[in-house]
């Protein structure tokens, strides 16, 4: 028994140490899970919170443009889609397959699925189709049992309920870019648009709106368990324009199928009227995409579609130049009210001829006299007397050739010529500049807003802004009333003149524009006409008496322009017309200022405050 | 000397009831209900689909266990062998058709009852070389020669093991065997012969690894650089136990296991899922729980009179000792994932039963551990 005694010794030692082996070793795990759980419990804690929370956006819906009176100009309508949840079909092919047959997807379109199917999780819907019309809806849904996993729900698109009656102003919406994402992360969401051009753009920020949360708690695979908290966004704000959808409408009416533009203002306070631009293109085209035909349609069609010509058209403001270059003369002292100036027909410098535009000339005129028969002669010594430098600083003032505070994206500033520009360009000025500046040819461009503002300026002698933007969020904002504008600072007396000549043009026997004449007598529209040479015409051509721009191919006609207010004596409207290539100013734009002033006094939308029949709506039980 | 057992006066049935350990029992139950608990809540706080089951599973195990630690320990003693060699034939036969599972052969279908011989093979292994050093003398032992066949019945059901292959279940094998081993009173310097060349070994082996086996020791290392991938268990693991901190979540409270973050939760992570929800004191607690079983096993191989008993009991303790390290260790990202589940606590009915027939040898040394086997045959 000694042998097992020894035997039975070793084991007990060796036993022993076994199980100290062992509590030390769960000691040490021990040991390893406070370090885990307590030590670094803090960081592990933070991340747990990271695996199972997880904050999503919810898309506020993107606030309304409206026009003064309150009607839409632009808004959000439902857009149903098809979505496939890839974890409801058996076979995503197969439903692919299936859908295909009722509404064929092009291989580009199979391709993009394919893509999103592949990097999303599979209960996260993939989208199929936009815009389904009813009938495509009605086929989805009688086929749904072939079709597992798709789904048709309702997304919101932007919706011009106008189209292209204001689409140069209004803009357009399209889907964000990456970089775009990278600065607001809002604009990852899905279907989220953004504004690309016009109030859509200038306004985008606050049409957007804030982005509301929700925190979800999720699991591994990021199904959505249940929501813990949910911050409501704010829905985009109402931008409020000072447009009156119906002028507009109407404005685009008078215009008919000219390449032209008109704007109307409130010479008082700056606010635009309306602003069209013929022709126009349809901007809820952008939501869904833009096809190549459709572009290339666009982009070669001579009359532009694509450009709001009411902000950077440019043209030379032909004759309607001349009440700056009177005004420049009259303040500067080359020019007083009652000077007389004689109009052979044409003005000798060197060896140059300067043309009247009537043969044979005016004989003796003042500035009245001038400005009512548009005489050459007359602003030609007028702008030689003056100085083109003079000249450029007055048309500045009132508004040309500068850079207007329009709140709206894209606008140009066009051109008024001064000698230290035509240095810097590398050429000495010629007095010859100055005289063909002087009846608004030459290197002089200006976009009919310009002229509008011209217009405003002239009549109300305050330094307006023209603007389009009357409220945010249902807040009048400043520059509505005259007071918030300065004034232009220059004698009422001088202006008077001009402004006489002006009504002179409309209102007078044996003025340009007897065609803009108003038919109420008691209301009286003051304007100038213009036509504006977009090419040089020979002395040959002209002296040969068969000239007719009438007969010269459409892009070689002369631009027609008409530029007024009214009523004369309480100005309220300003008015510019400019008609591309519509040949003469007195013929074709005097006309259709006629009508759109008619239109605008009618409406009156200046005076109105409250949309039509909304005090008949308020006055129902 | 040759006395019948059931003849022996002193012994029936009634004092046999009344020799088994029942604190152990109660320790045992304490930890299947810790195990209930947990899966519980690893269900989302319903008793289906685990923990009713588990309850019940643990039931039959005890019915079982304690049958067994009423079974005479020299019956057991004679089944040795044979219950080695019966282990050995299904190794082979898990080979030949085992059910395919996770790139590995280790199950055998059984008519609906899925067994892992590997398991089996641990507990025939402690029965058989304990049964071979029973006869061996300390002058004995010294003996080279005498060491050889227990070594072989050692390598055999590793090799098989490997061959599955299951890396972690063979080594733990091998292991196991080396505790009997050193029990049992082989002489020292031997283990410095077998422990030296590991490392070499270890190289060896790394380069003849399955991929996955690969990938598991890769990711070890390194968890975090594939945070999505194989990391992915270990990372989410260590997140959940530290966002339980020191008071943990509150019981049904843990965000990691109930959001499916926690993979396997009611399998290999389970103690993850309590240190989650019942903080570092709960994770202590069954620590606690889990050393008193092993030091109890420990204790009733120490009070046993015969070697039989006392390797046998040894290895019964050794083996769950390693079970729990080889989890605790994975969940916390101290060693490898292994796809070793806690006993007693985690979902599966082969691996329970294995272990309460483990737990019911245990109990049988206990029970007999006063019993006298033929003297030794080289004291003769």
């Amino acid at each position: 028994m000694r042998r097992d005694a020894e035997r039975t010794g070793v084991f007990t030692r060796r036993a022993l140490l076994l199980m100290g082996g062992q509590v030390a070793v769960l000691g040490a795990l021990s040991a390893r899970l406070y370090q885990v759980q307590v030590e670094d419990g803090a960081r592990y804690t933070t991340l747990a919170n990271e695996n199972r929370i997880s904050a999503r956006m919810i898309a506020p819906p993107r606030g309304r443009i409206l026009d003064r009176f309150g009607a839409v100009i632009a808004g959000s309508s439902t857009n149903w889609r098809a979505v496939l949840v890839a974890e409801q079909a058996n076979n995503v092919p197969a439903t692919l397959d299936a859908f295909s047959v009722l509404l064929p997807l092009n291989e580009y379109e199979r391709a993009r699925i394919d893509r999103e199917l592949h990097r999303r999780r599979k209960f996260i819907p993939v989208l199929i189709r936009e815009f389904l019309t009813w009938d495509e809806m009605a086929a989805i849904e009688v086929n749904a049992p072939d079709l597992p996993g798709i789904v048709v729900d309702a997304g919101t698109s932007r919706e011009y309920p106008l189209g292209d009656k204001l689409a140069h102003i209004v803009g357009y919406v399209a889907p964000p870019n990456e970089s775009d994402v990278a600065d607001d992360p809002l604009l990852g969401l899905p279907g989220l648009r953004l504004g690309r051009a016009g109030m859509e753009k200038y306004h985008d920020l606050g049409l957007r709106g804030r982005a509301g949360s929700v925190q979800l708690e999720v699991n591994a695979v990021g199904r959505v368990i249940r929501e813990l908290d949910r911050l409501e966004g704010v829905q985009g704000e109402d931008v409020g324009l000072t447009l009156d959808a119906g002028l507009q409408q109407s404005v685009l009416t008078t215009l008919a199928d000219e390449s032209a533009s008109a704007v109307v203002m409130d010479c008082r306070n700056g606010e635009v009227l309306a602003m069209a631009t013929n022709p126009s293109f349809d901007p809820s085209v952008f939501n869904s995409g833009v096809s190549q035909a459709q572009w290339l349609e666009w982009t070669k069609d001579r009359r532009t579609p694509l450009i709001n010509k009411a902000t950077s058209g440019l043209y030379a403001p032909g004759s309607t130049f001349k009440m700056a270059v009177a005004l420049a003369g009259l303040e500067s002292g080359a020019l007083s009210p009652g000077d007389h100036i004689g109009c052979p027909g044409y003005l000798d410098l060197g060896d140059t001829r300067f043309h009247c535009w009537r043969k044979g000339g005016h004989g003796t005129l003042d500035l009245r006299g001038g400005l009512k028969n548009s005489c050459d002669v007359f602003f030609y010594e007028v702008a030689r007397r003056t100085g083109i430098d003079k000249i450029a600083a007055m048309a500045n003032r009132l508004g040309m050739g500068v850079e207007l505070e329009l709140d709206l994206p894209g606008q140009r500033s066009g051109l008024i010529p001064t000698r230290e520009w035509r240095m810097a360009k590398g050429h000495p000025w010629n007095v010859g500049d100055t005289i063909v500046s002087g009846i608004g040819q030459g290197y002089i461009q200006v976009t009919p807003l310009q002229l509008a503002t011209y217009a405003s300026r002239i009549a109300s002698g305050r330094m307006v802004q023209p603007h389009l933007t009357r409220k945010l969020a249902g807040a009048l904002q400043p520059g509505s009333e005259p007071e918030d504008w300065p004034v232009l600072g220059m004698p009422e007396k001088l202006l008077h003149a001009v402004r006489e000549g002006m009504w002179a043009v409309v209102n007078e026997p044996g003025g340009t524009a007897p065609l803009a004449r108003l038919a109420d007598p008691g209301v009286q529209l003051a304007g100038k006409t213009g036509s504006a040479q977009v090419r040089r015409v020979s002395r040959e051509l002209r002296e040969s008496g068969h000239f007719d721009s009438q007969k010269l191919p459409w892009e070689y006609r002369p631009h027609a322009l008409f530029v007024a207010y009214a009523p004369y004596d309480a100005p309220r409207y300003a008015l510019a017309v400019v008609i591309e290539h519509g040949n003469a100013g007195a013929a074709a734009a005097a006309p259709m200022a006629h009508d759109i002033m008619t239109e605008v006094l009618k409406r009156d939308p200046a005076n109105r405050t409250e949309p039509p029949g909304a005090q008949v709506a308020e006055a129902r039980p | 000397m040759d006395r019948r057992l059931w003849r022996e006066p002193s012994f029936d049935f009634v004092a046999k009831v009344l020799q088994i350990n029942w604190i152990y029992v109660v320790l045992l139950c304490c930890l299947a209900g810790v195990g209930y608990v947990a899966l519980y809540s690893a269900a989302g706080g319903s008793p289906e689909p685990y923990a009713a089951r588990h309850a019940m599973r643990f039931a039959f195990g005890l019915v079982i266990m304690l049958a067994i630690g009423l079974v005479d320990i020299r019956i057991i003693q004679k089944l040795a062998w044979p219950a080695w060699l019966g282990c050995v034939g299904l190794l082979v036969l898990v080979l030949r058709m085992g059910h395919m599972g996770k790139g590995a052969q280790r199950w055998l279908d059984l008519g609906g009852l899925q067994l892992q011989p590997s398991e089996m093979m641990k507990l025939a292994l402690v029965l058989a070389l304990a049964s071979w050093f029973h006869r061996a003398s300390w002058e004995r032992m010294g003996n080279p020669l005498f060491l050889i066949p227990p070594l072989i019945a050692v390598l055999i059901p590793v090799g098989l093991i490997l061959k599955e292959p299951n890396l972690g279940t063979a080594a733990i094998t091998a292991m196991l065997g080396g505790a009997i081993f050193f029990a049992a009173g082989v002489r020292w310097w031997k283990f410095l012969l077998v422990v030296l060349p590991i490392p070499l070994l270890g190289q060896f082996a790394y380069t003849h690894l399955h991929d996955y086996q690969r990938a598991r020791i890769d990711t070890f290392m390194h968890p975090e650089s594939d945070p999505l991938g194989a990391g992915y268990n270990i990372i989410q693991s260590k997140i959940a136990l530290g966002s339980g901190g020191m008071w943990g979540k509150g019981f049904l409270q843990g965000t990691q296991g109930h959001l499916d973050f926690l993979p396997e939760k009611q399998t290999d992570f389970i103690f993850t899922m309590i240190g989650e929800e019942f903080g570092l004191v709960g994770g202590l607690a069954v620590m606690g729980l889990l050393t008193l079983i092993i030091i109890g096993g420990m204790l009733i191989a120490l009070r046993c009179r015969h070697q039989f008993g006392r390797l046998v009991a040894l290895g019964v303790s050794c083996n769950f000792f390693l079970y729990v390290f080889v989890n605790i260790a994975m969940v916390m990202g101290v060693i490898p994932v292994g796809g070793v589940p806690l006993p007693l606590v985690s979902h599966g009915g082969s691996a329970m039963l294995t272990v309460m027939v483990g737990f019911g040898i245990l109990m049988s040394v206990h029970v007999h551990r006063d019993v006298e086997f033929a003297a030794l045959r080289d004291d003769r």
